[in-house]
């Protein structure tokens, strides 16, 4: 036993009593290796967090440098062409995205932010709970279960065939939860006290939240909707079941429409290289739309502290 | 041992929560609704609010009931040998999804494993070690990871995850673990990329975030007075870990963990493109091409042209909604212990 | 309690080589670490100050914590008390806030922030209670107790149960717990807590006890016997212990320090002595006003 150490258990006379002699802070074999295992732990998790930065940059690194080649004006323009034809791009795709967003926005929006209207400014008891209890499970729902949903109810029958619509409301089912959970957040963090003031003037409490409690949050409430977004601009498996993709430009909502991220995957899965090729162009196009929209997410809550 | 950084800076966690959009508790009190003059144009706009909120549950409802029915034709004719069976025939009309359900428990088993305590290590670096200045830049990073789209960690891992794995992970592996008793068999076979061991590991990559936020959060709401209560025993600071801070916030770890397990099993574009999809029988190597339950419908919901295979593939989806739910409010309960209620659940959209 | 402190500083003068022992020679080690085998264990603070940042929040202090007694560090809030007691087991650097301390901190006659001085090791010496009771609530009573001691020694069971039965009955807390054993820590009552946390750090046999304001989270009665408490231990221990209220130090010290901070809020020590001096005969009219309640 090291000195300056006790033999536990003995009666100690004096408050632990000294041993012999020995530099009191020395450190002995038994601390010895309790530091250095306490050293390489650290370096362990350090290396856990380089790790998982690391990744990021890594998919990062390789979506820039491979789609990189890819991107041309004809590749944002043009329909894709079959294989051997020189050309060819992703633009029914981005159009489709744009307009599967728009529409889904359209949708997912009202309906994310009038509950979280309710959950924050009225709702209390069952119905409240079953409205966050629902939320939080579709949250947690597989996007292509939703897919499922959304083939058996409108494509297999409403609508009839594969169709733009049917996507997004798929889409807007994967935007609500997020939409209803930043906007019941941020709607709480409007002081009580600006509420109170305006009602207290006789304002009628519709005209309160219209007027004073969301613009308040506006900030907050625009960055939960950009990023249910983001989200589901990325979205294909629930796609592949609905929007179906299509070749060609189309506007019409009832009928197939094309996606980003389900064109990069019939790019990928074709065995050309130059489709592939194509498809990483695809992804980096992608990557960037949900960078901005995120940039744009991050901007809008800086200026206004209850994001 | 000189500068070691604060475990907590409070200025960070507020940081965080706003961000994150945590809620402090106590917030927005509820509003007693007031009688006013235009009693009608209120009760119209609270009617509306009802309605929204309505919308979102009949959503859910409208998933279980029409996954259920549609899958009744399949259930019942098939009964109990539905989950048993691993036969999956178009031509023999024999339908067993064993093989799908297989292939999704052990591709998240890999991501588990895998995963889990990476992201643990590194919300515990970003918690307990590192310096301030590097805080948000380290969960930037990993939380971005969150918002890469599945198909984009697909097509990176068909091009350049596979064919890495194939050529050296997967054959060192072989030559280290594959020599031992019992796991052993996990590497048996040929290396061969697309298979599910690399779905796992793309798995792992993706739950990374997940558990990762979440653990993070978790880890901070362990009081500073623990750790202390520690240190001033004399302990080191990996000590301080793992009998101070990791058994206070272990509820909320396991909630995080099991978070991540949900996403995994869900996870369909990804894993389908690294997989393999193929439904052969269960060997017991993870070096076997397979499918999970979410890729299965991806590849074969269009495919399927006549009820019964129709009505099994969305059997397919009702089981996976069923597990990724209970798993799902398992997670959600566990944190919402250690948290209560609200927090870091809402870390990670 | 006169007589005590007689006795205490009596003890102090005994051995004058240890009043500025020079550090570092192992010959001087043995010297020291054998008077301190009879006198108990010493603490001496030379010059110590601390900074926030670029704010200097303690600065000069230069105290004696003497052996086997309560020494008491009162003063009004924000006077650095608290900062101060966390330079003298070196917590100061794993928590939040203080970012450098100047100055020399002698246990035993060896400096704690000599460079080669590992402040885990330090922790283990010169342990430390808490404002507010922080059981491990994961771990039950027993394992509370032990918690130290199972990293640093890691001794056999036996040696472990006769260590937690002691350890209990000097923090007064085992007719308590003694049934429930195994129970967890966070189900006693916030006194038996803290009692608990003074156990936790006794088992692992420290040569100094500080104390931050160990009673301002407990009532009255709960209190009450965490002082009878420390003036118990102080037979065996050194003790320096913060407190706000003026009553509990001239209960329970021996010796007591007041710190206060002026307009630049650099908390500093304005009077150190006995006791019974100090509060009934200050030197400094600051240390008068506050003990008659003028400020604070």
């Amino acid at each position: 036993m090291a000195a300056g150490t006790v033999a536990p258990g003995a009666s100690a006379p004096a408050g632990g009593s000294p041993g012999p002699t020995q530099l009191l802070f020395a450190p002995d074999a038994r601390y010895t290796r309790r530091r250095a295992y306490s050293t390489f732990m650290r370096g362990l998790v350090s290396a856990a967090a380089l790790l998982g930065v690391a990744v990021l940059w890594i998919i990062l690194a390789y979506v820039i440098i491979r789609g990189l080649p890819a991107l041309n004006l004809p590749f944002f323009t043009q329909r894709p062409l079959p294989y051997g034809q020189v050309g060819g791009g992703v633009g029914p795709a981005l159009v489709g995205s744009l307009i599967l967003m728009a529409v889904s926005a359209v949708i997912g929006v009202p309906v994310g932010v009038g509950a979280g209207i309710y959950l924050s400014e009225y709702g209390r008891g069952r119905f409240a709970d079953a409205i966050r209890f629902s939320s939080d499970l579709i949250a947690g729902m597989p996007s292509i279960v939703i897919g499922v949903f959304i083939w058996a109810w409108l494509v297999r029958t409403v609508i009839g065939n594969f169709s733009g619509l049917a996507g997004a409301i798929a889409l807007a089912v994967i935007m609500v939860p997020i939409i209803l959970r930043t906007v019941e957040e941020v709607l709480r963090l409007v002081p009580h006290t600006l509420r109170e003031a305006a009602l207290a003037l006789g304002v009628p409490q519709w005209r309160v939240i219209l007027g004073i409690v969301l613009p308040a949050a506006r900030a907050g409430i625009i960055t939960g909707v950009v990023l249910s977004l983001a989200r589901a601009g990325g979205e294909t498996a629930p796609l592949l079941l609905t929007a179906l993709g299509n070749q060609f430009f189309s506007f019409n909502l009832l009928q197939p429409m094309a996606a980003l991220p389900v064109q990069i995957y019939n790019y990928a899965v074709a065995p050309y290289e130059d489709w592939h090729t194509k498809a990483w162009g695809g992804a980096l196009v992608l990557i960037s739309l949900i960078g901005a929209l995120s940039v744009i997410a991050r901007y809008a809550t800086r200026g206004n502290r209850l994001g | 041992m000189a500068a070691q950084p604060s475990p907590i800076s409070s200025a960070s966690v507020a940081a965080v929560r706003e961000v994150t959009g945590v809620a402090p508790p106590g917030a927005a009190p509820r509003l007693v609704t007031h009688r006013s003059t235009s009693i009608t144009a209120d009760s119209v706009f609270q009617g509306g609010a009802r309605v929204a909120g309505g919308v979102i549950i009949a959503a859910l409802i409208g998933i279980l009931v029409l996954l259920a029915l549609d899958s009744r034709m399949a259930l019942s004719t098939f009964g109990l040998s539905f989950f048993t069976t691993s036969t999956w025939d178009n031509v023999k009309q024999q339908f067993g999804i064993l093989p799908y359900i297989y292939g999704t428990l052990m591709t998240s088993a890999v991501a588990m494993v895998l995963g889990v305590p990476v992201a643990i290590g590194a919300a515990l670096y970003v918690a307990e070690y590192c310096p301030n200045w590097l805080r948000t830049p380290i969960s930037f990073s990993v939380e971005l990871l969150a918002a890469i789209p599945s198909i984009i960690y697909g097509l990176w891992g068909f091009f350049i995850l596979s064919p890495f794995m194939r050529a050296y992970v997967e054959p060192a592996l072989q030559a280290t673990l594959g020599k031992l008793p019992v796991i052993g068999a996990l590497f048996s076979g040929n290396p061969i990329g697309k298979d599910l061991f690399t779905g796992g590991v793309i798995l792992a990559i993706m739950i990374l975030p997940t558990v990762m936020a979440v653990s993070r959060e978790v880890i901070l709401t362990v009081p500073p007075a623990q750790r202390e209560g520690m240190l001033a025993l004399g302990a080191t600071r990996w000590e301080t870990i793992t009998t101070a801070v990791l058994p206070y916030a272990r509820g909320g770890i396991a909630g995080a963990a099991i978070l991540g397990l949900g996403r995994a099993l869900g996870e369909t574009m990804a894993v389908t493109l690294v997989i393999g999809n193929s439904s052969r029988a269960i060997t017991g190597s993870l070096y076997t091409p397979g499918y999970t339950m979410a890729s299965a419908i991806a590849n074969q919901f269009n495919e399927a042209d006549n009820p019964l295979y129709s009505s099994a593939i969305t059997g397919v989806a009702f089981a996976l909604l069923l597990i990724a739910g209970v798993v799902n409010v398992l997670a959600r309960l566990l944190i919402w212990q250690m948290q209560g209620g609200r927090g870091a659940v809402k870390a990670v959209i | 309690m006169a007589d005590a402190a007689e006795a205490q500083s009596g003890v102090g003068t005994m051995f004058p080589g240890l009043a500025r022992p020079v550090t570092a020679t192992a010959e001087q080690a043995v010297a020291a670490a054998d008077a301190v085998a009879v006198t108990g264990h010493q603490m001496l603070v030379n010059k110590l100050s601390a900074w926030y940042g670029s704010h200097l929040a303690v600065a000069d202090v230069d105290i004696e914590i003497k052996p086997r007694s309560v020494t008491a560090l009162i003063g009004p809030s924000g006077c650095g008390k608290s900062t101060f007691i966390r330079c003298l087991n070196r917590m100061h650097e794993v928590t939040p806030g203080i970012n450098k301390v100047k100055g020399e901190v002698l246990l035993d006659g060896q400096d704690i922030y000599a460079s080669n001085v590992d402040p885990v090791q330090v922790r283990r010496y010169v342990g430390m209670v808490f404002q507010k009771p922080n059981p491990f609530p994961s771990m039950s009573i027993y394992d509370n107790v032990v918690a130290g001691l199972k990293l640093t020694r890691a001794p056999a069971r036996s040696v472990m149960d006769a260590t937690v039965e002691r350890c209990l009955q000097k923090a007064a807390l085992w007719d308590e717990v003694k049934d429930k054993l195994k129970a967890s820590g966070a189900s006693l009552s916030g006194g038996q807590q803290q009692r608990l946390c003074i156990a936790r750090a006794l088992a692992m046999e420290p040569r100094v006890l500080l104390m931050d304001e160990p009673a301002s989270a407990l009532d009255p009665i709960a209190t009450y016997k965490i002082e009878e408490l420390m003036v118990e231990l102080k037979r065996d221990y050194t003790i320096a212990v913060v407190t706000h209220n003026m009553q509990q130090a001239s209960r329970v010290a021996d010796f007591t320090a007041f710190f206060l901070a002026g307009e630049e809020r650099t908390g500093r020590l304005v009077e150190y002595g006995a006791t019974s001096d100090l509060f009934t005969s200050p030197k400094d009219e600051r240390t008068e006003a506050y003990i008659t309640g003028r400020f604070g």
